[in-house]
């Protein structure tokens, strides 16, 4: 997916823009409201990340002109102010989501699917393998053609393995990633949604392989 | 925040008082003034008959041969008479001696004038009034000089007199009757206008400032001059304050957030166990730093607006349904349903953003404290008080310190590993209690916990 990242701090827009292409996003970056609107204006982007407080400038206006050109692209804010007053108003401006800095990555990427859920047809992210159809952002997996629900974790797990096939994934790296740093399980509970998302994907020529000591592995057929 | 004013009388009273003495002065004076006139008015009757009495009475005196003969005029004497049986005296004296009449008007000193009325007293002590006059007859040789005294008592004087006042005195009290009642109004629609003002201040919200535009009696420009001046100064300090937070805010959480997001992306960088630890402690630092900070905030905001809460008239299950949206990628994170039951409006006047952020709180609270793939369901009822209970499939409170969870940073046994600040509950909590509601927290008989919002 292509983002656009309109945030005034350096080190945070660096720290987002590398998080964001080890997931395979593409992200363009804008640290002035000058900028973001000549990349808004020129190109296409799935979902525009908004900084409010900006050196030349509010965020709102961007929020009120982005609207005013009825661009539909959907807007989510990074926000310091935590102020309810603030977080609503941000919404009034058109904005479909916040998150308060300093968020959660992984609560970013929910959120992001959340928006684009909601606005679906705006992007498309179904990725094919072998002989299966799947798509993150709604959440659907078809399997040679049956539809199978996946439970929010096995779906974030499946993108995480279908996103670089062949690569071995350490249990730890896919800890990290499903769940949350106040959650207090072991990281053994990787290994339950490994075995659900194996029975899911039994009838397909998808298979996730361990490697005894390294971790797991998506091959295809 | 309700300080007691001090409080020195009252303008309406002032007003109404003076305005009411003034009338009783008033109607004292109309009535002495009035009774002195008509008294005047009564005795002046009173003189010009007893002089006329006199005059008849001298015509009727002839000198006949050098003696002096009075053909007493009798209707002289029945021109006087009333119907209060007031007496009449008349003497008749030809120099200075009685020649007829009552001997008491003409002592011998002849200390009562010859001409002219004034007052005297009867033997008896009857007050009377006497009218007087003197005539000097010529006759062929002599001259002699004749003085006629006619007196009445003052009864049907009086009783008249007393009839007026009494008219009078009424009048006076219908006077002081109006007055007092014109001035009752008149006090109060002089309040009138510092009533509208005071009502139109204390109507306000909080946030509302800006400066008084209705319009105000001459009287009290200057008053409203200053007070638009201070709401003014308060505006500008208020922004001021509610600019630095922000701008402290937006100063302590950008670095916070950059922090944050490098420790997140080291981690997936490095594989040495310690590291992975030691990184994140760092997270869940930042996030329990960031997330006290944020709530301390808002309780700031909150303690602030339970002094004056601005209802609105709003939809409980709308509001609800808006923060479940909002926390559902959230709760998908750790596969945990967050189920509303009951669709169906629930109306009710409150603060929306107090509401907002109470439940918001209790959510949280709720998604914090679940175990994955769980439920958390939310019902919300209008009777017999609008009611949001929030059932989670949790380990639930500890029952020995669940009544004091509720109060500012405190946190159940349970609560270690889970970041919080503690002020989730005691946020629902006084949100409950400013809106004239309760918060109620306990257990659910096959394990959870269970909180139940009130208005």
């Amino acid at each position: 997916m292509k983002f656009l990242l309109i945030e005034d701090n350096f080190d945070l827009a660096q720290a987002i823009c590398s998080r964001m292409k080890q997931d395979g996003h593409v992200v363009d970056h804008a640290a002035r409201l000058q900028d973001a609107f000549a990349y808004s204006e020129t190109g296409e982007y799935d979902l525009i990340l908004l900084d409010i407080m900006l050196p030349d400038g509010d965020g709102r206006s961007f929020l009120k002109r982005h609207r005013a050109g009825k661009k539909d692209t959907p807007v989510i804010v990074l926000t310091a102010r935590s102020q309810v007053s603030d977080r609503i108003s941000m919404l009034d401006l058109g904005a479909d989501d916040y998150v308060t800095k300093p968020f959660d990555h992984e609560e970013l990427q929910a959120r992001c699917r959340a928006v684009l859920r909601r606005k679906s047809g705006t992007a498309q992210t179904t990725v094919r393998l072998g002989n299966i159809a799947f798509d993150p952002v709604a959440g659907s997996l078809i399997v040679d053609g049956v539809a199978i629900t996946l439970r929010n974790r096995e779906l974030r797990l499946l993108e995480l393995l279908i996103n670089s096939p062949g690569q071995v994934f350490p249990k730890h790296k896919l800890f990290d990633r499903l769940f949350s740093y106040d959650e207090d399980v072991s990281e053994n509970a990787i290994e339950v949604y490994i075995g659900r998302l194996r029975k899911h994907l039994d009838p397909s020529s998808l298979r996730i392989t361990t490697l005894r000591g390294l971790g797991y592995r998506l091959d295809y057929d | 925040m309700t300080e007691t004013v001090n409080v020195s009388g009252s303008l309406r009273r002032r007003l109404t008082l003076t305005l009411i003495g003034g009338a009783a002065v008033l109607a004292v004076v109309l009535f002495a003034v009035v009774r002195l006139y008509a008294a005047q008015i009564a005795q002046q009757g009173q003189d010009s008959i007893l002089s006329a009495s006199v005059t008849s009475m001298l015509d009727a005196a002839v000198l006949r041969d050098g003696a002096v003969v009075v053909d007493f005029p009798y209707a002289a004497l029945s021109m006087l008479s009333t119907t209060s049986d007031d007496r009449v005296f008349y003497a008749i004296l030809q120099d200075q001696t009685l020649l007829s009449g009552y001997k008491h008007l003409s002592p011998p000193n002849g200390s009562f004038p010859t001409t002219g009325t004034f007052m005297a007293e009867t033997p008896d002590g009857a007050l009377i009034r006497v009218a007087s006059d003197s005539r000097t007859l010529v006759g062929a040789d002599t001259r002699t000089v004749i003085t006629v005294f006619v007196a009445q008592t003052q009864e049907a004087l009086q009783v008249t007199l007393n009839d007026i006042s009494r008219r009078v005195a009424l009048f006076g009290a219908g006077f002081f009757c109006l007055s007092a009642l014109l001035s009752f109004w008149a006090s109060a629609s002089t309040i009138t206008p510092i009533r509208r003002l005071t009502s139109s201040i204390a109507r306000r919200g909080p946030q509302d400032l800006s400066p008084v535009a209705s319009p105000v009696p001459s009287e009290m420009v200057s008053l409203v001059e200053s007070l638009n001046r201070l709401m003014g100064r308060l505006d500008k300090a208020l922004s001021q304050s509610e600019e630095f937070i922000a701008e402290a805010a937006h100063r302590v959480r950008t670095p916070l957030a950059t922090v944050r997001s490098h420790a997140e992306a080291m981690l997936h960088r490095v594989d040495r166990d310690e590291n992975r630890k030691a990184l994140r402690a760092m997270v869940r630092a930042i996030d329990e730093s960031s997330r006290a900070a944020g709530q301390l905030l808002d309780h700031a905001m909150i303690t602030f607006r339970t002094d004056h809460l601005e209802r609105e008239e709003l939809n409980l299950t709308d509001l609800l349904q808006e923060l479940v949206q909002r926390l559902t990628p959230v709760a998908e994170m750790k596969d945990i349903s967050l189920l509303v039951e009951n669709t169906e409006p629930v109306l009710v006047s409150a603060d929306a953003i107090l509401l907002q952020n109470a439940i918001r709180n209790l959510i949280d609270n709720a998604l914090k404290y679940s175990p994955m793939e769980s439920e958390i369901t939310i019902r919300v009822s209008a009777s017999p008080t609008p009611t949001i209970e929030i059932w989670d499939q949790g380990a639930g409170f500890p029952p020995d310190q669940i009544a004091n969870l509720s109060s500012r940073f405190s946190r159940g046994d349970n609560a270690k590993g889970i970041i919080g600040s503690g002020l989730g509950l005691a946020i629902a909590q006084d949100v409950a209690e400013a809106h004239g509601g309760a918060l109620k927290l306990s257990n659910l008989p096959g394990g959870g916990a269970c909180v139940t919002f009130s208005l």
